[in-house]
């Protein structure tokens, strides 16, 4: 058994609420303060703080690198994607406005649409990173 | 460790200019994960600096210098700190205050900025950033998908 028992257990605290902060930048960032990139790099902080504490292997169980690996670039596409459809429904590339009956709608859908696609893309970055430093150094370390 | 505190004061100093958005992103990406990276960095490194013929290389020195100074002769143009008459206060800025609640229908203005009158822009932030998560894995290997056997893990409890 771990040592750190103070540590792991305010992680076990911590994580969940950072977690949920994230999400709350992500999809309050209409309102408030945050969007995509400052949600994505907080996700990415509260895995990033997991592994710290818990290790590679248990965080790479909960959070496969090859589903980060896709999810990079799953948030790009959606980001394009959102484009593309607005250029199907009869707009220019990344014109929101057409996407909904009602302008303001179609503005607010868009921007949800691609702060998620900011946001998955920036976690997943930045959570491969990470893998890549610390895969290294435990491959050092064998 | 003084990069943190520097991320932290940044961060703070953001606030006081009211720039919320960018206090949040200095004291997560600057104050939080690029700490981190930079230790898994320092790890993947030896302690010691090789040793180099001590040839200096004047052209290098040379080219740093000019760089340097044509840097800093572009600064000169700059206008004053928070000069209301700068010309990024004139242009497009107003019409981004005045209108884009009307126009966009959010009350944020960075965000609607952001994500809609400079999409693009952001899109194209998003592909740098992608592109960099890419150039990272082909340097540094993903380092996780060759499967060998590992020593028995304790159970976490």
């Amino acid at each position: 058994m771990s040592p750190h028992i103070v540590l792991r257990v305010g992680a076990k605290v911590l994580i969940p609420v950072i977690l949920l902060f994230a999400l709350y930048i992500q999809f309050h960032g209409e309102y408030s303060p945050g969007g995509g990139f400052q949600a994505g790099i907080i996700f990415a902080a509260a895995i990033v703080l997991y592994t710290l504490i818990f290790g590679l292997d248990a965080v790479q169980r909960a959070v496969p690198p090859v589903a980060v690996h896709l999810l990079s670039a799953v948030g790009a596409l959606l980001y394009i994607g959102v484009g593309v459809w607005a250029m199907f429904a009869g707009g220019n590339f990344l014109e929101y406005k057409v996407l909904a009956a009602d302008p303001h709608t179609g503005e607010t859908a868009g921007i949800i649409l691609i702060e998620l696609g900011v946001g998955i893309t920036v976690a997943a970055v930045v959570i491969s990173l990470f893998y890549s430093f610390a895969g290294r150094t435990r491959e050092q370390e064998n | 460790m003084l990069m943190g505190i520097f991320s932290l004061l940044a961060a703070s100093l953001y606030v006081l200019l009211d720039a919320v958005d960018v206090a949040l992103t200095e004291a997560a990406v600057g104050a939080g994960v690029s700490i981190i990276l930079m230790l898994g960095a320092l790890v993947l490194t030896t302690s010691e600096e090789k040793v180099h013929d001590a040839k200096h290389n004047l052209l290098a020195l040379v080219v740093v210098l000019i760089t340097g100074g044509a840097l800093i002769y572009g600064t000169m143009d700059m206008p004053n700190f928070a000069d209301p008459q700068a010309p990024a206060h004139q242009h497009v800025a107003p019409r981004y205050v005045q209108d884009s609640v009307d126009e966009i229908g959010i009350p944020n203005m960075v965000t609607s900025v952001l994500a809609s009158y400079r999409g693009l822009d952001t899109l194209g932030e998003v592909l740098v950033i992608f592109s960099a998560g890419v150039a990272v894995l082909l340097l540094l290997g993903a380092g996780t998908y060759r499967r060998r056997p590992r020593p028995p893990r304790k159970r976490l409890k």
